[in-house]
């Protein structure tokens, strides 16, 4: 088939950047959407041309690099789809097709269709995380967990870290992220005693790095690769106002952080 | 080269124990005084660099992705292994042993598997205490499924996504300790080289992938966790940056590679599909548990595989092995597979593939049960293939996927450089010839949480160290060989005409042909010289746009290929002088009547470790010699 892509070009993070028209020819209905790139590539290589930048690594959508919106849409057209499993059988002869970047504030293009997505890593260095050290944990059928919460954590802990949820955000947020963390780790019995810590820490995190609030859009939800359910965002926000409202050792001397700082 | 393997005395259960306590210590206070570089955050790295910062090391961290938290580990997706005996079904810390010996064929190291086995039930208990979400049974306790090459149900899962789940758990004890500020980050940084001084590890060198800086990092130790050399062949299913070069600078730096040419042929990935193709895609075995492996009786039987009455089925794995059935070793599977192929019944296009069926699974226990089971593992499949595989059977091929050969390490996991350490696939020493299924996590995490918090401490208590800085000679001289390495190719570059992928794809299709499922004295001399011819093209006439000193991914790939390059002569060089079948190595000259691989013991009971001499040189080969006091060397059958 024949395609007329129109492709975002930024040199790097100072440069303005634009959309160049390309038409490629022979694309084939088996290529997932990454080959059909790479084929545009070795025909830029070949002509003398720099090719796109576009991150990718592990190409089975589990790594959580590609980072494409595709015609207006994070990852593309396919529910539940990371960019690389998507494959050309999505599309048809002569269709024009918009590449862009993942589009957010917190997510500066770096080059092309590559962006700075460290945001995200610094949330998780903030509070995503069990404080247990190597060596100290108890056996691992001491602490029964029931089957449909362990079922539950899996759910929020299959997001791949992709950012789709921030690109798709009217608000640029990154709730969806968040809370599958939070819900993840905070359903599960051990990670009970940080629990109200972590809400705090990693919502604040959230905040500096420039991530808008969720207003409800559910945008989210409808890119996530992994169909991570707003619901967890619910749980994020119990868990949040209950780290506000009833901090740890709350009554004692501890000093009560306000909700909003 | 000297090859001490610094195996503690004793019987095999006290090995460890008393190598922990014959150790020296770092005080608490000096801990701190000392840096140690870990390159590679999978398993293995994120998992060494949080445990070592925990124990107060100042840590440094690099990896070529944009976050720790997608190195390819990730990927893993059946399961890991661990001597927990949940299922009272007869498993214990040796039959684990047992069995990873036996199925790498007798040719790895019995101290360090059993230590393996030993550390396998913390490695359970240290990732559900971080929260990984493991399988459960209705009683809240953890679930376990079967994999290859095992006669208990041992493996502990989460749904098919269990690597990514255990490496969640390691980036988020980094994380912590990033934070905590005992682990300094560098993300988008690819190490180039390895600085020697003194004969000992004290940095690497480092190229910004953004800005394209070459810069060097200095420490007392360091720590390579890079994973395997798959992409050697082009199409694997390793993600598309996974790389050789910071084993292969350290092995040209001095550090002995051992048995380049153990490398692991995954039996059920998906059929290639066309030319444009740019990886393989795996489909866990955990499937093998229910699906049944066939291909028509009749070559050339064209027919819908639902058409296919089940008289004129092969059910091949389960004829051939009839204990194992469908759940024999990878290696062994995979040559089944190819051998149905080279007979003219595989099936698609092609005739490279075979089937792996459902429908018995589905009829015995539901479709719900099937897709509570491999449900993610089946969207995937129907996703690239746009095929049902609940109505329809799947069609799977041979892919490479893993090396069992990496750098040489003792039992302390140091390489044959002083205070260079290597973890996970990036060293050879646990899986011999063939690795078992769920293995590769288990490894990864034993190294990294388990085994080098303590040995790297032994080191440091028992080294002197000089101090270095940017002006040592030593780091000057390697930071002036990577730039002037950089230079030519990208002067060659600028005038080239072919691009970094057609070489790529070009080494690969030597590799996959003469250095893969099956090999032969004459195709690994033709090989070598076709290897050596497509080198010399590539450093004439590759073809790499942009510049050096920013974000440019032709010149990453080029720098990998270039490496893979000469990676690619040595598997040749090596399994050319293993002049035996074991494991992943089929030497067609040395097979049993029925195609199965011939070992020969009283040649070939030893690691080869191979020692760099220079460009212009051969390399030396050396040995190890592999000491089986426990286990009895056996011919290896899963019939």
């Amino acid at each position: 088939m024949k395609l007329y892509l129109r492709i975002w070009r930024q040199k790097d993070r100072n440069d303005k950047g634009r959309f160049v028209d390309y038409e490629l020819d022979d694309v084939n209905e088996h290529m997932s959407f990454l080959e059909m790139l790479d084929v545009l590539n070795q025909h830029l290589i070949e002509k003398g041309e720099e090719p796109v930048a576009f991150e990718h690594d592990c190409r089975e959508g589990i790594c959580g690099c590609c980072s494409l919106v595709i015609n207006g849409v994070p990852h593309g057209p396919w529910s539940k789809t990371t960019v690389c499993q998507l494959h050309m059988r999505a599309f048809k002869d002569g269709d024009h097709i918009t590449i862009e970047p993942f589009r957010a504030k917190a997510f500066p293009v770096i080059k092309d269709l590559i962006v700075d997505r460290s945001a995200l890593d610094r949330i998780m260095q903030a509070g995503g995380f069990i404080d247990v050290r190597t060596g100290s944990a108890p056996e691992a059928n001491s602490i029964p967990v029931p089957k449909h919460v362990a079922d539950l954590a899996m759910d929020a802990a299959e997001c791949i870290g992709c950012g789709a949820c921030v690109a798709a955000c009217p608000n640029g947020s990154a709730m969806l992220f968040v809370a599958a963390k939070i819900s993840h780790l905070g359903l599960l019995p051990q990670g009970q005693p940080e629990r109200k810590k972590r809400a705090r820490a990693m919502v604040e995190a959230m905040m500096k790095e420039g991530f808008g609030g969720c207003t409800n859009y559910r945008e989210c939800e409808a890119v996530c690769p992994k169909g991570i359910s707003i619901s967890f965002i619910a749980r994020l926000n119990r868990d949040f106002l209950g780290a506000a409202l009833f901090p740890e050792g709350g009554g004692g001397k501890r000093e009560q952080k306000s909700l909003f700082k | 080269m000297k090859l001490d393997p610094k195996i503690p005395s004793g019987p095999i259960e006290e090995k460890w124990s008393r190598r922990k306590g014959e150790i020296k210590l770092v005080s608490p206070a000096n801990k701190r005084k000392y840096s140690i570089i870990v390159v590679g955050t999978g398993l293995a790295g994120a998992s060494a660099a949080a445990s070592l910062s925990e124990l107060g090391y100042k840590v440094k961290a690099f990896c070529y992705q944009d976050s720790a938290r997608r190195a390819h580990s990730v990927a893993a997706q059946g399961g890991i292994n661990a001597a927990k005996n949940y299922q009272n079904d007869g498993d214990s810390v040796y039959r684990l042993f047992y069995e990873t010996i036996k199925g790498g064929d007798f040719r790895s190291r019995e101290a360090n598997v059993y230590r393996l086995a030993e550390v396998s039930g913390n490695i359970i208990d240290q990732c559900v205490a971080q929260g990984v979400p493991f399988a459960r049974e209705y009683g809240g306790l953890l679930a376990n499924r079967s994999f290859g090459g095992a006669l208990v149900s041992r493996t502990f899962y989460a749904r098919g996504q269990t690597g990514q789940q255990l490496l969640l758990g390691a980036y988020s004890a980094l994380c912590k300790e990033v934070g905590r500020k005992g682990v300094e980050l560098y993300p988008r940084a690819e190490m180039l080289d390895l600085i020697v001084v003194n004969g000992q590890a004290r940095g690497i060198v480092v190229r910004n992938m953004v800005t394209g800086d070459i810069v060097p990092f200095l420490a007392d130790a360091v720590v390579l966790a890079t994973g395997g050399y798959s992409n050697v062949y082009y199409l694997s299913t390793n993600a598309k940056g996974c790389n050789v070069t910071a084993a292969w600078r350290s092995y040209r730096r001095g550090a002995g590679f051992a048995n380049p040419c153990f490398t692991q042929i995954h039996p059920t990935c998906i059929p290639q599909s066309g030319d444009y193709q740019s990886k393989l895609t795996l489909m866990s075995e955990s499937l093998r548990n229910d699906g049944r492996v066939w291909v028509p009786k009749n070559p050339g039987d064209k027919r819908h595989p639902n058409d296919i009455p089940e008289s004129e089925r092969d059910y091949f794995l389960e004829r051939l092995y009839p204990s194992y059935g469908n759940l024999a070793p990878r290696d062994i599977s995979s040559r089944a597979a190819k051998r149905v192929c080279d007979e003219g019944r595989g099936v698609g296009p092609g005739g490279r593939g075979v089937y792996l069926d459902f429908r018995d699974a589905i009829k015995r226990l539901g479709v719900d049960v099937i897709r509570d089971r491999y449900g993610n593992l089946f969207e995937m499949y129907e996703r690239i293939t746009g095929e049902n595989p609940y109505e329809v059977p799947m069609r799977i091929y041979p892919a490479p996927h893993y090396t069992m050969g990496g750098l040489w390490v003792d039992y302390n996991l140091m390489s044959t450089i002083p205070g260079l350490f290597v973890l996970g696939e990036a060293n050879f020493s646990d899986h011999g010839a063939n690795r078992l299924g769920a293995s590769a996590l288990m490894q990864g995490l034993a190294d990294g949480y388990f085994v080098i918090p303590y040995t790297i401490g032994d080191y440091l208590a028992n080294t002197n160290l000089s101090p270095v800085s940017e002006n040592t000679p030593e780091v000057k001289d390697t930071v002036g060989e990577v730039k002037q390495r950089l230079n030519k190719l990208m002067q060659v570059g600028k005038k080239g005409s072919r691009s970094v992928d057609y070489y790529h794809r070009e080494l690969g299709r030597i590799m996959w042909d003469y250095c893969g499922m099956s090999r032969s004295e004459e195709g690994l001399k033709f090989a070598l010289g076709k290897i050596r011819e497509l080198r010399a093209r590539f450093w004439e006439d590759v073809r790499i746009p942009g510049d050096a000193n920013c974000l440019n991914q032709e010149l990453e790939k080029a720098w990998r290929v270039a490496d893979f390059f000469e990676l690619a002569e040595l598997m040749c060089l090596d399994a050319l002088e293993r002049k035996e079948s074991c494991g992943g190595h089929f030497r067609e000259e040395f097979q049993t009547e029925d195609g199965e691989a011939k070992r020969d013991d009283e040649h070939f009971a030893h690691v080869a470790v191979w020692e760099f001499q220079g460009d212009d040189k051969p390399p030396i080969r050396h040995t190890e010699p592999l000491q089986f006091e426990v286990i009895h060397l056996a011919v290896r059958s899963y019939k």
